[in-house]
């Protein structure tokens, strides 16, 4: 049965804000009732000698290239510059159980009534109840208050997964391609669709990283955001391939991946012409990607986030090394990551013990 | 953005009657049906008359028609709510919106009645998108799109042929569940509709749905029938085993699922506490089926919709048979079905 209505804890001491930047960090005034419990890590992007404020009153660790070329080594070559792909960084250095991701451009949005929506708060709901995978409930999250399993769904079933991922999305400016964007510059989303759900298995999804949360104990590892910006020859197509490993590998796990509330304010429209030149390879690869996606399989031994994900680059080397070079790159990138990350979370890398499998807390 | 027409001649609204008196019913429907033409199927175990008011183009089906039609031993498949699928066996249209008799009219955020028919027949005549799952929902809405990251060669979508719609106030929840949150009622109008992914198994409620029945029609099967089956819904599994029939069909046909908007308005009827006594058999039976249909695979040759329920009927005999003599039944029932839709549901 769905759990009653209880107050959602803080978790101010198991969360970290991560947030790339590369401009300033004005955003968080208005986000201050909401955020200023929490640790923030902030991965500056770009020209290191350039001085971020953080406003006054945030507990904070932050980090520029040097910090990152100095603490990683030879390795931060996985990690991206001149892209908010870097943020992933933030991920590797936390020491907390969830994180919680979101673009400097992004502002509190509100509800139909008119009421501001605490995003972190939903998140944090998405992801300490269940996800339900294996059988699409037609009212959505059936843990939301007022909501429940419908007839016929199955009680073997209602248990769910654990949720090791929370999908946020977005007002007013939507998030879509550089072509959409080009043929649409006016449109906004407007529509407030009061719903979260799972993503069944065996289903991909563009994972947006504009105002994502997980559980970095359950999947961490996976939450790599790839090769790009300066030097390579993609952009923005950091989030989605992130998206697309964790799915496959929250599917292998036998976890779950949430999208809908929380919806947040984005009040940045990028350059559609910008965008264009960043995904124009992206648009190419994508119909390689997808169906390679589609069709991974991962060996019944990878039972941690980490062992899936070595599994996983070597197939993008097998697979898609002759769509493009590129990914032969990415591959070994995915390596590197995996060993720096292991590096600097030692405990986690000792345990590869399969996840448990009692009923969700 | 996707325009959509919604001709009249193109629908038929099926309604299966489990109560007599359809006026106070029909009239709350009357300013959305009128315009179509209504096939109203009694169910043969109701005793009384039916009622309907004036003012509609309808075609009533009672007992006696239903044996004429596919003679007195098929007419038992056609009992309870199941009565409604010889609406669906009779309707020359290519689109099918069916209710149940104890829903009206809902309003939505704004106050505005809404009109299911209408946002039935959108969803089925705009793409579906089951391969890959878009953020946003459903993209064709005005004001929507395909997110960044969604695929180029999968936008042009495939041809949806269920949609399946909700329920505001008594929401379709199993007995068990309404008994134990007695004052729970669905308040939650979320303003989406959304393609179910293919391999994703749901379950489908028969209170309100909406169908292309040129490209489905025969998969909609009055099969799974439960020994202590009763008048309401928490006493039926019919339209469960049929929706997920349909999906798996769906899904080896390429064709598209949607649920979500329209809601309707399902009035206070029943007890739960009492159906609990007669629940506990569906829900067991639920319990076989999904590894079943996890893995139920169709040949190359199941390329229509009646050739995929023959071939289902025979692995479901094979598999779920031993399982429960009901599964059985099931299986020649679906058999039978295609023998009525090829012999009066086409013609």
């Amino acid at each position: 049965m769905a759990s009653s209505v209880s107050p959602t804890p803080l978790l101010k001491d198991q969360l970290d804000i991560v947030i790339p930047t590369i401009r300033n960090l004005d955003f968080l005034e208005m986000w201050r009732p909401f955020f200023q419990p929490y640790h923030l890590i902030i991965v500056q992007d770009g020209d290191p000698s350039k001085k971020i404020n953080v406003p006054e009153g945030f507990d904070y660790e932050l980090y520029n290239r040097n910090d990152i070329n100095r603490i990683l080594g030879p390795k931060a070559s996985c990690i991206s510059f001149k892209d908010s792909a870097c943020r992933c960084f933030g991920y590797m250095v936390s020491k907390k159980k969830y994180i919680y991701t979101i673009d400097d451009d992004c502002f509190v949005a509100k509800d139909p009534s008119g009421k501001e929506i605490n995003a972190l708060q939903q998140h944090i709901k998405n992801l300490l109840s269940p996800s339900t995978p294996y059988f699409f409930n037609t009212l959505y999250d059936p843990y939301a208050e007022g909501a429940d399993f419908v007839r016929g769904y199955p009680f073997s079933l209602r248990e769910g997964a654990p949720t090791a991922v929370s999908h946020g999305l977005w007002l007013n400016i939507p998030d879509y391609d550089a072509p959409t964007q080009l043929v649409k510059p006016l449109e906004r989303n407007t529509r407030y669709v009061d719903a979260v759900m799972t993503i069944p298995k065996g289903t991909l999804f563009p994972m947006c990283g504009m105002n994502l949360a997980f559980d970095r104990e359950l999947i961490g590892p996976a939450m790599y955001f790839g090769l790009m910006g300066d030097g390579q020859p993609i952009g923005r197509y950091d989030d989605m391939w992130a998206g697309w490993c964790t799915k496959v590998i929250c599917d292998h796990l036998g976890l779950g991946v949430k999208t809908g509330l929380p919806y947040i304010w984005h009040s940045k429209a990028s350059n559609p012409f910008v965008n264009l030149k960043k995904e124009y390879k992206g648009i190419f690869w994508q119909e390689d990607l997808i169906p390679f996606f589609q069709s991974v399989s991962l060996p019944k031994d990878c039972t941690s986030v980490q062992k899936c994900y070595i599994e996983l680059s070597k197939q993008v080397k097998e697979k898609l090394g002759k769509v493009d070079d590129y990914f032969n790159k990415l591959a070994d990138a995915m390596v590197t990551w995996i060993e720096a990350w292991d590096e600097l979370n030692p405990s986690a890398a000792k345990s590869d013990a399969a996840l448990p499998n009692g009923p969700a807390k | 953005m996707a325009q959509v027409t919604l001709n009249n001649n193109e629908v038929d609204i099926v309604i299966g009657a489990l109560h007599s008196d359809l006026k106070s019913f029909l009239n709350e429907w009357k300013p959305i049906f009128s315009r179509f033409h209504l096939i109203i199927v009694k169910d043969p175990d109701l005793k009384e008359e039916l009622q309907i008011p004036q003012g509609f183009s309808v075609a009533v089906y009672s007992k006696s028609d239903i044996e004429r039609v596919v003679g007195s031993s098929s007419a038992g498949l056609f009992s309870g709510y199941a009565c409604r699928y010889f609406g669906f066996l009779v309707s020359r249209k290519k689109y099918v919106v069916c209710v149940d008799d104890d829903c009206v009219p809902a309003k939505d955020n704004a106050g505005n009645i809404v009109d299911p028919v209408a946002q039935h027949i959108v969803n089925l005549k705009t793409p579906a998108t089951p391969f890959f799952f878009n953020t946003l929902y459903d993209p064709f809405r005005k004001g929507a799109d395909f997110v960044r990251g969604y695929p180029f060669s999968l936008r042009t979508g495939v041809d949806c042929a269920l949609s399946c719609g909700l329920w505001l106030n008594l929401a379709d929840l199993d007995a068990p569940t309404q008994a134990l949150k007695p004052q729970q009622r669905n308040s939650r109008y979320v303003d989406a509709v959304l393609t179910v992914p293919v391999r994703s198994m749901m379950p489908v409620s028969g209170i309100n749905i909406a169908f292309n029945r040129e490209a489905i029609g025969p998969a909609l099967v009055p099969a799974l029938k439960l020994s202590g089956e009763g008048k309401f819904r928490w006493e039926t599994v019919e339209d469960i085993w049929s929706g997920m029939c349909v999906k798996v069909i769906c899904d080896h046909l390429a064709l598209g699922v949607k649920s979500g908007l329209p809601y309707v308005w399902r009035t206070e009827r029943g007890n739960p506490v009492e159906s609990l006594k007669k629940e506990w058999e569906g829900v067991k039976l639920m319990e076989e089926v999904v590894p079943f249909f996890q893995s139920v695979r169709f040949s190359q040759l199941a390329t229509t919709a009646e050739a995929c329920v023959l071939e289902m009927a025979k692995t479901v005999k094979e598999q779920l048979g031993k399982v429960d003599p009901m599964f059985s039944r099931a299986a020649e029932a679906m058999e039978e079905w295609v023998k009525l839709w090829k012999s009066v549901g086409s013609s």
